[in-house]
């Protein structure tokens, strides 16, 4: 009977049933608009800077991470490159040999980060032919020619089909030095990246600096980070930890990570406050529907309901709506995230050129990650049900004579 | 006259007892004296009006003897038990299984159909179903509503959802019936039918009714009149 009664109240006044299911409802989308907003945005991010130069993952020599020198570089070993290949999730392997060398043209010399790549690997995983800037085209495998960034391109007064000279010490410390001719410009947002990038294929890379076969990572090619998450837990089992070491995403861009973390405390605060005034909006409803129903109260307390008996009707009765309104928030706002994370918001004016100057794409996705809206619906819906506390709190402290007389 | 009036009392057993009631609101700003030292006793099988004025106290005295308020002194004494003595959860158990309220304003559950209401305190009390269809049955049909057992109040005129009132206040095989003036929002011809009802439920089952009212149709029909005023009882008459 309990359960009936509190069921059928829910029906009994409709409009007040719609204004708690409402808030409920807002409730839950506003939570999870922000959350969903929040995580869509630092997601694009990390991916849009994993995208374009890290990579999920890497596989080192281990001992590369901290030193980045030619002497930590390995072979590239057949049999490596198909365990990794067969790792779930990683759809290829890119191989890379990077180091650093002095960079001239005329009587310009600036410090530039050399880095050897199998061109259409790097392009299937970072794009970048599509970052060619002022005609020049995209390099081949076997080609003797260099492609560098327009910052470094201005730094150093060179264009396309001009010839860079690059000096450096190679693997073991033989003399690196080579002219090439610039077959192509390219652009990155983030201007540290944009003004010292030098890219060569990797057999020429590997002339240059003398150390023939080597790289000094393999980049995994993963669709995702969460991949990348399954495909780390693979590769724990398949590879040999003495040799290699696994550096993912979050130790590559710890700033990133930072940044994130301190965004997250920050929306926390925004959560409290947006919690706060949840709650003020629910407990307003709870106060006038407990003060409406008082003399109800009081009968039901004089023909002998118990206290208890009541208490939890009346509990429950906010419960239901609660439960109700959490699941059409949770439908509605996944709907809606969905939307927008397959039509994100452009950001338009000022803040997209700074989103441009970071290499960031000028948008604001949602996350639809699930947690965002099971963790929301549940914190509204507990909510919910503290404050169903009140005309609990009420019914205990009520005397039914007062209340039939109010 | 008196004697044979003493002697009915003494023959017949006492269901309320109320001995010195005094009733203070505001002892402690402006105080505002509601009962002044009523006794007052009624015995099993009474059809009793309190009727006076307005202010006079009657509902303070029906909601004292209903253990829904408290007195400021003295005391009521139900079948033995003082109800003072009894803590909340108690009192609230006691009324459950003595005592049944017929409202001015019905004050049925709005959601609950005539059925449900009139067995929602034998299911507070724990009775089975098949007590429970059996206690409706015999109810709905005393007060002329068995075919109504399936309307929700809204769906019921005034006087029908005294009726039900009249049935649930029954329900629980009570020792006594507290009505607080329980014709004042009904027509002539819905007080008379309740009127009926609750007189041969009265002649026919025995059951104690305690009334407070204004409705002159009400006290015609009572057996005895308790008249307060200012808090006091000023006559109390037995009408053969």
């Amino acid at each position: 009977m309990v359960f009936k009664i509190a069921w059928r109240n829910i029906g009994r006044n409709k409009r007040r049933t719609a204004i708690t299911a409402a808030s409920i409802f807002f409730a839950v989308l506003f939570s999870v608009a922000s959350e969903s907003l929040n995580r869509g945005v630092f997601d694009g991010m990390i991916d849009s800077t994993v995208s374009f130069y890290v990579g999920y993952i890497q596989v080192l020599k281990k001992g590369y991470w901290e030193d980045r020198t030619l002497e930590e570089s390995f072979e590239m070993d057949e049999k490596l490159t198909s365990v990794l290949n067969n790792v779930d999730g990683v759809d290829d392997v890119v191989p890379r040999l990077e180091s650093f060398a002095l960079a001239s043209f005329g009587k310009i010399t600036k410090s530039a980060l050399v880095i050897g790549i199998d061109p259409q690997k790097e392009d299937a995983l970072t794009g970048l032919a599509g970052r060619l800037i002022k005609g020049g085209t995209y390099l081949q495998k076997d080609d003797k020619e260099v492609m560098i960034t327009s910052g470094l391109a201005e730094k150093l007064n060179i264009s396309v089909n001009d010839t860079i000279i690059l000096i450096s010490q190679g693997y073991h410390g033989v003399n690196a030095a080579n002219r090439y001719r610039v077959k192509g410009l390219i652009s990155f947002g983030s201007p540290e990246l944009n003004s010292k990038l030098i890219y060569l294929p990797l057999s020429a890379a590997q002339d240059f600096y003398g150390a023939e076969n080597l790289i000094t990572s393999l980049v995994l090619d993963v669709k995702d980070k969460n991949t990348s998450d399954l495909a780390l837990q693979s590769l724990e089992k398949s590879i040999d930890y003495q040799t290699y070491d696994i550096i993912d995403w979050k130790d590559m861009m710890p700033e990133i990570i930072k940044m994130k973390e301190i965004k997250e405390s920050s929306n926390k605060i925004v959560m409290f406050v947006l919690y706060l005034i949840i709650a003020f909006g629910v407990f307003g409803v709870i106060l006038m529907m407990t003060k409406e129903r008082k003399f109800e109260f009081g009968v039901l307390l004089s023909i002998g309901m118990s206290r208890v008996k009541l208490a939890f009707t009346i509990w429950l009765e906010t419960v239901f709506l609660g439960f109700v309104g959490a699941i059409f928030g949770l439908v509605i706002s996944y709907g809606l995230m969905y939307y927008l994370s397959v039509n994100p918001i452009v950001v338009t004016g000022d803040m997209a050129e700074t989103y441009a100057k970071f290499g960031i794409e000028p948008l604001l996705p949602a996350s639809v990650d699930l947690d965002i809206f099971i963790t929301q619906a549940l914190n509204v819906f507990v909510l919910t049900t503290l404050l169903a506390i009140y005309p609990c709190l009420a019914i205990w402290k009520m005397k039914a004579v007062d209340a039939m007389r109010a | 006259m008196a004697r044979f009036q003493a002697s009915k009392y003494i023959l017949m057993k006492n269901v309320i007892t109320v001995k010195g009631v005094t009733k203070i609101y505001n002892p402690d700003t402006i105080p505002v004296h509601a009962l002044r030292g009523v006794d007052l006793q009624i015995g099993e099988g009474e059809f009793t009006a309190l009727v006076g004025p307005s202010g006079s106290g009657k509902t303070t005295l029906l909601n004292i003897i209903g253990g829904l308020d408290d007195a400021s002194d003295g005391s009521v004494i139900i079948n033995e038990q003082d109800i003072a003595k009894l803590s909340d959860s108690q009192t609230i158990e006691f009324r459950k299984q003595n005592i049944g309220f017929v409202f001015q304003a019905y004050n049925l559950i709005p959601v609950l159909t005539a059925k449900e209401n009139v067995e929602f305190v034998m299911l507070l009390q724990g009775a089975s179903q098949s007590d429970r269809d059996a206690r409706v049955k015999e109810l709905m049909s005393a007060v002329g509503l068995s075919d109504h057992l399936d309307r929700r109040p809204s769906q019921l005129s005034g006087g029908q959802q005294q009726r039900v009132a009249v049935a649930r206040a029954l329900a629980s095989k009570p020792m006594f019936v507290l009505a607080d003036e329980p014709t004042a929002n009904l027509d002539s011809k819905s007080t008379a039918d309740l009127l009926d009802i609750m007189a041969k439920l009265n002649k026919e089952e025995n059951i104690t009714f305690l009334f407070s009212t204004h409705d002159q149709r009400v006290i015609d029909r009572a057996r005895r009149v308790v008249n307060l005023d200012d808090g006091a009882v000023i006559s109390d008459k037995t009408i053969e």
